[in-house]
């Protein structure tokens, strides 16, 4: 796998071809540029200084992203978003994830949602629910990387990757609820 | 809205996570009820269109040249930094080990010349014709030596003493003239040689050196641009008795 470092090489063979993902993700956590930039940075050079005590044959890119986002959470920015997320739903990881709240078919409801509409959801989830989204959506991270990622057990990964889509999904519904049929 | 168990099964389904045997089941189910079907749709969808939709934002050409930048500059400080205390480990370990083959070279060259040494005495010992100057008279064998060798000695007065002198020869060493006088004490012979000290031909420390080479007591030291080196199969102590008695002939 690419984003393994089982066969070691340099520091920048392995972390620049995760540059623009990250920086992507950087942009989803931050909402700008120059803080996504400084915040890339700020991991990169993190990563080198701390790229002796990688070990080697472990996953190189969810350490990555870990960097990244245990530095955002250190930032004004990522302060401000996490302490403003409620804490209550990963206490109960041991229940299933709840159905999808939308009474009318998702297919219906996709099939009128715009790209800029996933995304402004995007925006607008809290960002608790936008990284796990994001790292399992977009990044195609198993459970089991996305648990290295934000440092937490896979049954938590589950219940809330699943209040994370049903937030996204309550977003979609009240925003087409006021658009034009 | 009733609770469907396996509503909760379809985001682990669509995310590729559960073990074959979950997944199977999952799909099996999907095949038979067109409501979990249509949610799985559903939700396979919403996550397509959100994964297209977050690759949203690219950096800039110019924020990675300068990233790639950064990083070459750090990574040289970096490993510097970190080699630092490996260089100075490897330096250090480098010294060791040029100090250890020196110290077992010069170990090795200095247990050969004693060897050549002591075979120069045995042989000696197990010759009919030991000496070339037969004479318990030091003042018959200094001056027999005179123009054979391209330096002169002392010889100590022996009548106070237990030892007898019984002669003395010409003998070489690494290419080099030297004397060897042979003395008595009881019943054992004692080798003196006194060569020329070059530099490297004996490697000893500075002072009295004592050894054993094969039970035989050896007494070495370097004086007035002489090397000594007393050898034989008597005590240490009369080795070092007759040794004191030559150090103190060389100082008068």
């Amino acid at each position: 796998m690419a984003d393994r470092a089982g066969d070691f090489g340099s520091f920048e063979e392995l972390a620049m071809p995760l540059f623009a993902k990250l920086y992507n993700f950087a942009h989803w956590l931050t909402q700008d540029r120059a803080a996504a930039e400084d915040l890339v940075q700020e991991t990169y050079m993190k990563a080198l200084r701390g790229f002796s005590s990688f070990q080697q044959g472990t996953n190189f890119r969810a350490w990555m992203y870990k960097i990244l986002r245990n530095t955002f959470l250190t930032t004004q920015t990522g302060l401000k978003a996490w302490g403003s997320v409620s804490l209550d739903s990963d206490h109960d990881d041991d229940k299933p994830a709840e159905p999808a709240v939308s009474e009318t078919p998702e297919s219906v409801l996709l099939a009128r949602v715009q790209q800029e509409t996933i995304q402004n959801a995007l925006e607008n989830l809290p960002v608790k629910f936008r990284e796990i989204v994001l790292l399992c959506d977009l990044e195609e991270m198993t459970y089991q990387e996305i648990g290295e990622t934000l440092g937490i057990p896979i049954g938590t990964v589950m219940s809330r990757l699943s209040r994370a889509r049903k937030a996204m999904r309550e977003l979609l519904a009240a925003k087409l609820q006021g658009a034009p049929r | 809205m009733t609770f469907d168990p396996w509503q909760g099964k379809l985001d682990a389904y669509l995310d590729g996570a559960g073990s074959p045997e979950e997944l199977a089941e999952v799909e099996a189910h999907l095949r038979t009820c067109p409501s979990c079907a249509a949610d799985a749709l559903g939700r396979l969808q919403l996550k397509r269109m959100t994964q297209a939709a977050a690759a949203r934002y690219s950096p800039s050409p110019q924020f990675r040249l300068s990233m790639e930048k950064k990083i070459q500059a750090n990574r040289k400080r970096v490993w510097a930094f970190g080699l630092m205390p490996r260089l100075a480990a490897a330096a250090v370990t480098l010294l060791l080990i040029v100090a250890s083959v020196a110290l077992w070279m010069r170990h090795s060259v200095r247990e050969q010349a004693l060897a050549e040494l002591l075979d120069l005495h045995v042989a000696t010992m197990a010759s009919a014709n030991p000496v070339d100057v037969i004479s318990t008279d030091r003042h018959t064998v200094k001056p027999w030596f005179q123009g054979k060798l391209p330096f002169t000695f002392n010889i100590p007065e022996l009548q106070n003493s237990p030892f007898k002198l019984v002669g003395g020869r010409v003998m070489y060493f690494r290419h080099s003239p030297g004397a060897q006088l042979l003395f008595e004490l009881r019943n054992h012979q004692i080798s003196v040689f006194i060569l020329q000290d070059q530099p490297g031909m004996i490697p000893l420390t500075m002072g009295v050196t004592k050894a054993r080479e094969l039970a035989f007591n050896v007494e070495t030291w370097s004086e007035s641009g002489l090397r000594y080196v007393v050898m034989s199969d008597a005590s240490p102590a009369d080795v070092h008795d007759l040794s004191e008695l030559l150090r103190a002939a060389g100082r008068s």
